[in-house]
C-alpha cells in the first residue's frame, strides 16, 4: 500500500511527542479520510459496526444531492425564463453553477477553516458534522447573496451557533438554520423581499423573485403557477429548496438507511396538514384559503423537515419527544405563514423555535420515565404491606 | 406463574465459527490461575503463599471488605506465583496441578432439611458464594441481603456464544439439586428463563418459574429479563447465577465437594474446529487452543466471555471464572482506503442499511477487531433505542453516568442495568462510544457513594 506509505511519512512530524503534535487533528482529519483508521477495539465489545460518524454524514450529503443538482437547474431556468430568451437545459446548468459553486465553496472553506482551528485549539479530531452543514447553508440561501455574507452567516452560525456551546452534538440550534437566521435579520433587503429569489431579479428588470408564499401574503389571488410545478420544483425560491420531488427522494434515502428520523418527517407533515385543513376552513386571508395540500410542497417545508428539523443533535432526543417535535414544527410553520405577513415563510422560525423547546420536550418525556420508576417501586412496597 | 418475553428491540450478531454441537472433554490442565480481577470490587485478602499445598476446595484467599466470602483452588497443587501490579494488587494466582487430586470434602445433609443459614455457610465455606451475583451493580452477592428473587438465564443469544442447553446435558441432576438448594435462599420466585419453542429438560422442573424468552439478542440477558418480569426497585437486590454454576452448586449439596468444572464454547471465525470442552474453572488456555485448531501464527485475540463483553487475554492466559464462552477473533489494525463510504467494504455488516449485509440477513460474518472509524461526539440520536430493549433511556443515562450525577442515575434506572446490557449500544454506536465502560463506572461510582 504506497499510498499509505507515503502518509504515515507525512504524518511523522505530527505524532505522539513530535514536534507538531498539537496540529496531529488536522493531518488526521485528511487521513481518516482516506482510510479508515487502524485502530482496533480496547474497552467493551470487540466488535463493531461498519458505520461511523462520516459514514452517516455522507449519506445525508448524497440525499441532498438530487435537491442541490435540481436547484443548480432551477437557478438558471428561471432566469432564463423569465428573461423570455431561448436557452438550453446545459445554460441554465452553466449559470446556476457559476452562481452556486462559490457559493458552496465559501462555505466550505470558512467553516472548515474555524472547524479545524477549534480541534486543533481543542485537541479533539475534526468532527464530520460540519460536512452537511457546510452544504445546507447555500442551499438554503437566495441565489443572489454576496459571497461575503455567505462568508460571515457561516463564521456566525458555526462560532456563536456550534462552538460556542461546546461544539459538535452541543449545540442548541441547527448550525446551517442559524446561519440563515443570521443572514435574515442582518441583511433584510438580501433575504427578503420581491426581489431575490430569482437570479439577478434586481438587476435585470424583465425578472420577477417573488415566491408563492410571497404573492399570497401581498394579498395576490392568482397564482401563475400550477400545482405540478409546485411539486416538481419549477418556481421562485431558496437556492434547493423548491422541488418537493427531489426532497422526497432525498427523504426515501434517509428513511431507507435508517439515518433520518421518519418520526420527525412524518410528524412534521401531519401537524402541518392538520393546521392547514383548520385555517382552509377558516379561510380569513389568501394564505389561509391556499390549500394544506400546496402548503406541504411550497416554499421551504419539505426541505426543512427533511433536512434540517431532523438533525440529531437539535432535534428531540426521545422517541417521543421527535413526534412532538415534528407535530409542532408543522403546526408552527403553517401558523408563521397564515399569521405574519411580515415572514411569509415560516419553516425556518418553527425549527429555530422547536430547537429551543426540543430539550424541554425531552425533559417531560424523561419525567413520565421516572415518575413511572417511581410509582412502580410505590407499588411494589403496597405489594409487601 | 409464567409468562413470555419477547425481545424486538436487539440485534443478532450472525458470525463464522459457531460452536458445534460437540463436547470434548480436555486433558487436566498442569496450571491453574485464579484472577481476581473476576470478581469486581474484591480486594483479596491471601491465605497462602508461593510454594503452599492446596487440596481442590482449599481457600486461596478471601474478601477483605466481606471476609466469610472465600475463593477456593479449583484443583489440588501448589501455588506457583501470586502475580502482583502496581501498588502490589494482586493480579493473578497461578497453581501446578497436582498428578493426583487430594479433594477437600464438606459435611453435607438433606437440602430439604437444611436451614438458609447452614446454606449460605456452605457455599460460602465451600467457595461457591462467589457464584452468586447480584443486581444491582452486577457484582458478587452480599450473603446478609435477602433477595426478593433469583434469576437464572438458560438463553443465549449472544453472537456464537455457547448453548446453555448442550452444557447441562450430562449436569441435569446437579442443576435440578442446585436449584433446589437456591429456592432456600428466596422467598420471591426462582426464576428460569429458557428458549421458548425449545424442549427443554428445565421445562419438567417443580418450584420454579420458567419464562419463554423469544426475539433478538440480548434476550438472553439475565438483566432484560430481570426488567421485564420482576424489575429492580431502589433498594431491592436480586440474585443472578449462570447455568453451569447452579450445577456446581449442586454437586457441592449432593457430594460435599467443590469441583468447579466449566463447559467452555470455543468459537469464533479462526476456529477450525470450535466446539464445547470439559475443563476446570481458571484452567490454561494452551491446550484447549491447539486442540480446537487454532494457528498460533495469526494475529488474534482470545475472549474470555463472548465478542460483545469478554475480557482479552493473552494466548498463554488462562481461563476466567465465570466464562462458558473462548471467543476468538482476528486483530483488525489495519487500514481500509475510503471504506467509510456507504456500500463499499460490505464484509462488515451494519444496522444501517449503508451496507448491502441488510440483502442478506442470515450470512455469516467474519468481524474482525477494527474500530470501523473513530470515537466522536454523541450526534445520532435513537440508535440506541433500537438495541436496547428496556424501558429506561440509555443515551440519557449514559451522559449521566459521565456526569456523575447519582439522583438523576437513579431515577433514570442505574440499578436495572450491567455493563453488558449496554454492549449492542457500543457495537453499533455511529460515535464509537464505550458505553459499558462509562456504565461500569457509573455503577462503582453507586457502589462508593450508596453502597
Amino acid at each position: 500500500m504506497n499510498i499509505r506509505k507515503i502518509l504515515d511519512t507525512v504524518k511523522k512530524p505530527f505524532g505522539k511527542g513530535e514536534k507538531f503534535e498539537k496540529y496531529a487533528p488536522a493531518v488526521n482529519a485528511f487521513d481518516t479520510f482516506l482510510f479508515v483508521p487502524n485502530h482496533t477495539t480496547k474497552h467493551g465489545a470487540h466488535i463493531r459496526d461498519a458505520v461511523d460518524l462520516k459514514r452517516t454524514m455522507i449519506t445525508v450529503i448524497v440525499a441532498l444531492l438530487p435537491a442541490l443538482l435540481y436547484g443548480i437547474y432551477n437557478t438558471g431556468f428561471q432566469y432564463y425564463s423569465q428573461l423570455g430568451s431561448a436557452f438550453t437545459t446545459l445554460d441554465a446548468i452553466i449559470h446556476g453553477s457559476l452562481k452556486i459553486v462559490p457559493m458552496i465553496a465559501v462555505s466550505y472553506i470558512v467553516g472548515l477553516a474555524i472547524e479545524f482551528a477549534f480541534a486543533i485549539f481543542r485537541g479533539h479530531e475534526v468532527n464530520e458534522g460540519y460536512l452537511v452543514t457546510g452544504l445546507l447553508i447555500p442551499m438554503i440561501m437566495p441565489v443572489d447573496i454576496p459571497l461575503w455574507m455567505v462568508g460571515l452567516s457561516v463564521a456566525f452560525a458555526v462560532l456563536i451557533g456550534k462552538e460556542a456551546f461546546g461544539g459538535t452534538g452541543m449545540n442548541i440550534l441547527n448550525p446551517a438554520l442559524t446561519a440563515r437566521a443570521f443572514a435574515f435579520f442582518a441583511y433584510p433587503t438580501y433575504m427578503s423581499g420581491n426581489k431575490v429569489w430569482v437570479s439577478e431579479a434586481s438587476n435585470v428588470d424583465g425578472v420577477s423573485g417573488e415566491t408563492i408564499l410571497g404573492m399570497l401574503a401581498s394579498g395576490e389571488s392568482t397564482i401563475p403557477y400550477d400545482v405540478s410545478q409546485m411539486f416538481y420544483g419549477a418556481i421562485p425560491g431558496s437556492i434547493a429548496e423548491t422541488s418537493t420531488l427531489m426532497v422526497l427522494i432525498g427523504a426515501f434515502i434517509l428513511i431507507f438507511t435508517g439515518v433520518g428520523s421518519w418520526r420527525i418527517m412524518l410528524g412534521s407533515v401531519i401537524g402541518a396538514a392538520v393546521t392547514g385543513l383548520l385555517f382552509n376552513l377558516w379561510g380569513a386571508n389568501e394564505l389561509m384559503n391556499f390549500s394544506w395540500f400546496n402548503h406541504l410542497i411550497v416554499g421551504g417545508f419539505a426541505f426543512g423537515v427533511v433536512f434540517m428539523a431532523t438533525d440529531p443533535v437539535s432535534a428531540a432526543q426521545t422517541t417521543k419527544g421527535k413526534w412532538i417535535y415534528g407535530v409542532l414544527v408543522g403546526l408552527f410553520c403553517i401558523l408563521i405563514r397564515v399569521f405574519n405577513p411580515a415572514y411569509p415563510e415560516g419553516v425556518m422560525l418553527a425549527i429555530l423555535l422547536m430547537n429551543v423547546f426540543a430539550p424541554t420536550i425531552d425533559h417531560y418525556v424523561i419525567e413520565s420515565n421516572i415518575k413511572k420508576r417511581l410509582n412502580r417501586k410505590l407499588n411494589s412496597n403496597l405489594n409487601v404491606a | 406463574m409464567s409468562n413470555d418475553i419477547q425481545i424486538k428491540n436487539g440485534l443478532t450478531i450472525n458470525l463464522k465459527g459457531a460452536p458445534e454441537n460437540i463436547v470434548k472433554k480436555a486433558s487436566f490442565p498442569k496450571s491453574v490461575s485464579i484472577n481476581p480481577l473476576n470478581f469486581h470490587l474484591i480486594t483479596p485478602k491471601m491465605v497462602v503463599k508461593v510454594g503452599d499445598k492446596v487440596k481442590m476446595g482449599d481457600v486461596v484467599f478471601y474478601s477483605k471488605k466481606n471476609p466469610e466470602i472465600k475463593f477456593c483452588s479449583p484443583v489440588s497443587g501448589t501455588i506457583n506465583d501470586i502475580v502482583r501490579g502496581a501498588k502490589r494488587k494482586i493480579l493473578e494466582i497461578l497453581i501446578d496441578s497436582d498428578d493426583n487430586q487430594n479433594i477437600k470434602k464438606h459435611k453435607i445433609s438433606k437440602t430439604d432439611s437444611c436451614s438458609r443459614n447452614s446454606i449460605i455457610e456452605l457455599l460460602l465455606d465451600s467457595g461457591c458464594w462467589p457464584f452468586i451475583k447480584q443486581r444491582p451493580y452486577d457484582i458478587i452477592a452480599n450473603p446478609n441481603d435477602t433477595p426478593k428473587s433469583i434469576f437464572i438465564s438458560a438463553v443465549s443469544s449472544a453472537p456464537i456464544a455457547a448453548d446453555i442447553e448442550i452444557i447441562l446435558n450430562d449436569q441435569k441432576e446437579e442443576f435440578k439439586a442446585g436449584l433446589n438448594v437456591l429456592n432456600k435462599l428466596t422467598d420471591g420466585d426462582l426464576n428460569v428463563c429458557i428458549e421458548k419453542n425449545h424442549n427443554s429438560f428445565i421445562q419438567e422442573i417443580d418450584n420454579i418459574s420458567i419464562h419463554n424468552v423469544s426475539g433478538l439478542h440480548p434476550a438472553g440477558n439475565v438483566g432484560v429479563q430481570i426488567h421485564h418480569i420482576d424489575p429492580v426497585n431502589i433498594g431491592e437486590k436480586v440474585w443472578i447465577l449462570g447455568a453451569e454454576d447452579v450445577a456446581i452448586i449442586g454437586k457441592l449439596f449432593l457430594t460435599g465437594i467443590y469441583e468447579p468444572t466449566r463447559t467452555i464454547a470455543v468459537s469464533g471465525p479462526p476456529v477450525k474446529y470450535p466446539q464445547y470442552y470439559k475443563t476446570i474453572v481458571g484452567s490454561k488456555l494452551s491446550n484447549i487452543i491447539s486442540d480446537a485448531g487454532i494457528s498460533s501464527k495469526d494475529n488474534l485475540r482470545f475472549i474470555n466471555g463472548d465478542v460483545l463483553t469478554g475480557y482479552s487475554v493473552d494466548k498463554d492466559s488462562y481461563l476466567g471464572f465465570y466464562n462458558n464462552t473462548l471467543s476468538v477473533l482476528r486483530e483488525g489494525n489495519h487500514f481500509r482506503m475510503f471504506g467509510w463510504i456507504p456500500f463499499v467494504n460490505n464484509k462488515v455488516p451494519s444496522i444501517y442499511k449503508t451496507s448491502f449485509s441488510w440483502l442478506f440477513p442470515n450470512k455469516k460474518y467474519d468481524l474482525d477487531t477494527n474500530l470501523n472509524g473513530e470515537e466522536r461526539a454523541f450526534v445520532v440520536t435513537g440508535e440506541m433505542e433500537n438495541v436496547f430493549p428496556m424501558d429506561i433511556f440509555p443515551m440519557q443515562l449514559l451522559k449521566e453516568c459521565m456526569s456523575g450525577n447519582i439522583e438523576k442515575m437513579e431515577n433514570l434506572g442505574i440499578y436495572e442495568v450491567a455493563p453488558e446490557d449496554f454492549a449492542l449500544i457500543d457495537y453499533s454506536s455511529s460515535s464509537k462510544i464505550e458505553a459499558q465502560k462509562i456504565i461500569r463506572e457509573g455503577l462503582d461510582l453507586m457502589v462508593l457513594e450508596v453502597g
